[in-house]
């Protein structure tokens, strides 16, 4: 058997839009192994998320609903994807590339005995095996790998991939697994930052603020640029290192890996780590005081200018 | 307390890469440096040393002899020791057989706890820690930006996660992995350099540690990404509105 299974993402029973383009990616997988595309959610009193994904574009969905699974811990999860792969008979293991799927899945991938790669942006096929594409180096080159293992694990990059058309419901199988909870790891708490503008991993436009806002303050004029186009705010890292914004805002190598239809980088200068998470944007719009800055290599309008004033004018201009 | 920080010797990935003609990365004009993410790791269990929480520090590389250059440059940061498991290849070694081969040192070892970087600047898995963790069957407690080892045999450790921030608590001893906001590394001075020269490095190899690899994960060459083009300058905010509006119709 080759079936396809993806680990699904939630929060607070519902199911997180990064899994969607891991199922995209599972389609494009299937067309080549053949198999049914098993989704799983592991949870507690989870039921509304399983119900969520039987309509995603899955042929089959598992919930294994435990309390043991009511705080994400990678020591809880690895062992049932393990576990579900294997009564499944799974070749590909497929999780989102979030810090969820980064954490668990090698875990898991280690307990299987299997190969695994990171951040697919591709799959297709190489002398008849499957293989992938990922980006490495910041994202300056791009490496094609294949698997010799019987099971395969593989992060999804969320940007690459579209989110299927939603079909019929999917069968919902529960299965209790038994396995306790882990006694060498406690969850205590997440920190959640709060916000009602979109995630920055599906925003259709971005406003991202560097080191050059100097100050936490700065980062209101960004906000209300994007609150006014509907988007998202990101930061670099040097940003979030100043203090001036949340580390979930930073986006880049260590970071989000973004690609929304526009993207404003203001006073940002363009390093390889930062470029590495959104060179995918559809159109990328630089406001710099240097003219010279290294950003404006891959910007497709730039405007050299005080973002102190040219932010707010901008603001003003499309109200 | 004993901590092993493994550091792994990386491309320097700052140059734009060159392909070959059949599609295999053109190594030979690139300079090679400590992964970043170790640096990291490095500096927080000198930390700990320093705090006298640590009593002993090892610094572990999988990789060839050159590697030791790498280490030695750990090592000026401080720690006690070093331990290379010589591999001359290890671009052919996938990240299981790494942690497959690190898991042999811990067995060695007996650290209370190992740190790694959360990813290396290269080749960008982000992996070898989880599996490690796997394989020790330890607890796990990856992207670290706060570690607090408390007296009773637990560290508290902060993770920088999508949407926040999140704690955890693992029993000792237990794989860490280093974000880069866990602290910021120190230059190393001369003093460091010159005392680096004389700390013991251990040279081992995966036979003398009981391991053999056979990696899964094949390379079957490489691509360079689509290149973007640079655009225009505009003049104002109106022109700039104008070609949003009109040109790339990305905004109403
Ligand atoms: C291993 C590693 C991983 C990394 N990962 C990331 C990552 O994920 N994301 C990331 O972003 N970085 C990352 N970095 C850091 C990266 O190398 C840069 O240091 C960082 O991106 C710089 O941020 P910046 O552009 O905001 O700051 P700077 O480089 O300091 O640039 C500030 C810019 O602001 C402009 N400016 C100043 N004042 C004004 C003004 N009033 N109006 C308009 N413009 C102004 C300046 O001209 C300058 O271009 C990483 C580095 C390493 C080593
Ligand atoms: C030219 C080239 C060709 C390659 N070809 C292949 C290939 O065919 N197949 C393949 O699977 N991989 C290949 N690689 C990847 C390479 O072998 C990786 O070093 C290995 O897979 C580990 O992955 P990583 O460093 O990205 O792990 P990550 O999981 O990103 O590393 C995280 C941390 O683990 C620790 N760590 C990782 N490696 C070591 C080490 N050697 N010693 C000590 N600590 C370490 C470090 O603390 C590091 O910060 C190639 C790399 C290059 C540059």
């Amino acid at each position: 058997m080759s079936n396809i299974l993806v680990v699904a993402e939630h929060l607070e029973g519902k199911l997180r839009k990064a899994t969607l383009p891991t199922i995209g990616f599972a389609k494009k997988a299937q067309a080549l192994t053949g198999g049914k595309i098993i989704g799983l959610v592991l949870g507690h009193n989870a039921a509304s998320v399983a119900a969520e994904l039987a309509t995603a574009g899955v042929d089959h969905v598992i919930l294994v609903d435990s309390a043991i699974y009511a705080d994400y811990l990678a020591e809880a999860y690895a062992p049932a994807v393990a576990e579900i792969a294997k009564v499944k008979g799974a070749s590909i293991v497929a999780a989102p590339a979030s810090t969820t799927g980064k954490d668990f899945l090698p875990r898991a991938a280690a307990r299987m005995d299997a190969g695994m790669i990171s951040d697919a942006i591709e799959v297709f096929s190489h002398n008849g095996a499957v293989a992938y594409k990922r980006p490495v180096w910041a994202g300056n080159l791009i490496a094609r790998e294949t698997s010799t293992s019987a099971i395969t694990a593989v992060t999804v990059r969320m940007t690459n991939f579209d989110a299927p058309a939603a079909g019929a419901a999917a069968p919902i199988e529960t299965i209790s697994l038994g396995f306790a909870a882990p006694d060498d790891t406690q969850f205590l708490s997440f920190d959640r930052v709060k916000s009602s503008r979109p995630e920055l991993t599906d925003a259709a436009a971005i406003v991202a603020g560097g080191r050059g806002l100097k100050s936490a303050e700065a980062f209101k004029m960004l906000e209300e640029l994007a609150d006014l186009i509907g988007g998202a705010v990101g930061a670099s890292r040097a940003a979030v290192d100043s203090g001036y914004a949340p580390n979930d805002w930073q986006i880049g190598q260590t970071g989000k890996i973004v690609a929304p239809g526009i993207y404003f980088a203001v006073a940002i200068s363009g390093a390889i780590q930062h470029l590495a998470g959104m060179k995918g944007s559809k159109v990328i719009v630089t406001i710099n005081k240097d003219g010279e800055a290294p950003i404006y290599q891959i910007s497709d309008y730039g405007l050299v200018a005080d973002a102190f004033k040219a932010v707010p004018e901008l603001t003003a201009a499309l109200k | 307390m004993k901590i092993l920080a493994t550091v792994k010797r990386v491309f320097d990935t700052d140059g734009k890469p060159k392909l070959t003609a059949d599609a295999k990365l053109d190594v030979s004009s690139i300079d090679c440096k400590l992964n970043p993410f170790d640096e990291y790791g490095v500096e927080e269990a000198v930390r700990l040393q320093e705090k006298g929480i640590a009593t002993e520090v090892v610094i572990c590389c999988v990789g060839p002899e050159e590697a030791q250059k790498e280490m030695r440059t750990a090592l000026a940061m401080g720690g006690d020791r070093g331990l290379l498991v010589k591999v001359n290849d290890t671009e052919s070694l996938d990240t299981l057989s790494i942690a497959k081969i690190l898991a042999a040192v811990v067995k060695k070892e007996k650290p209370d706890l190992v740190i790694l970087g959360k990813l290396s600047t290269d080749s960008e898995n982000n992996q070898v820690g989880q599996m490690l963790a796997e394989l020790t069957g330890l607890p796990q407690a990856t992207f670290a930006f706060k570690l607090t080892p408390d007296a009773g045999g637990w560290a508290i450790v902060g993770r920088e996660v999508d949407g926040g921030t999140s704690d955890v608590k693992v029993k000792l001893p237990a794989i860490i992995t280093a974000d880069l906001r866990l602290n910021e590394p120190r230059y190393a001075s001369l003093p460091g350099i010159m005392k680096a020269k004389k700390k013991p490095l251990e040279i081992t190899t995966p036979e003398a540690l009981g391991v053999s690899v056979k990696p899964a994960i094949v390379g079957i060459g490489y691509e360079l990404p689509p290149a973007r083009k640079a655009g225009i300058k505009v003049a104002s905010v109106a022109e700039l509105v104008d070609k949003l509006r009109n040109e790339a119709k990305v905004i109403s």
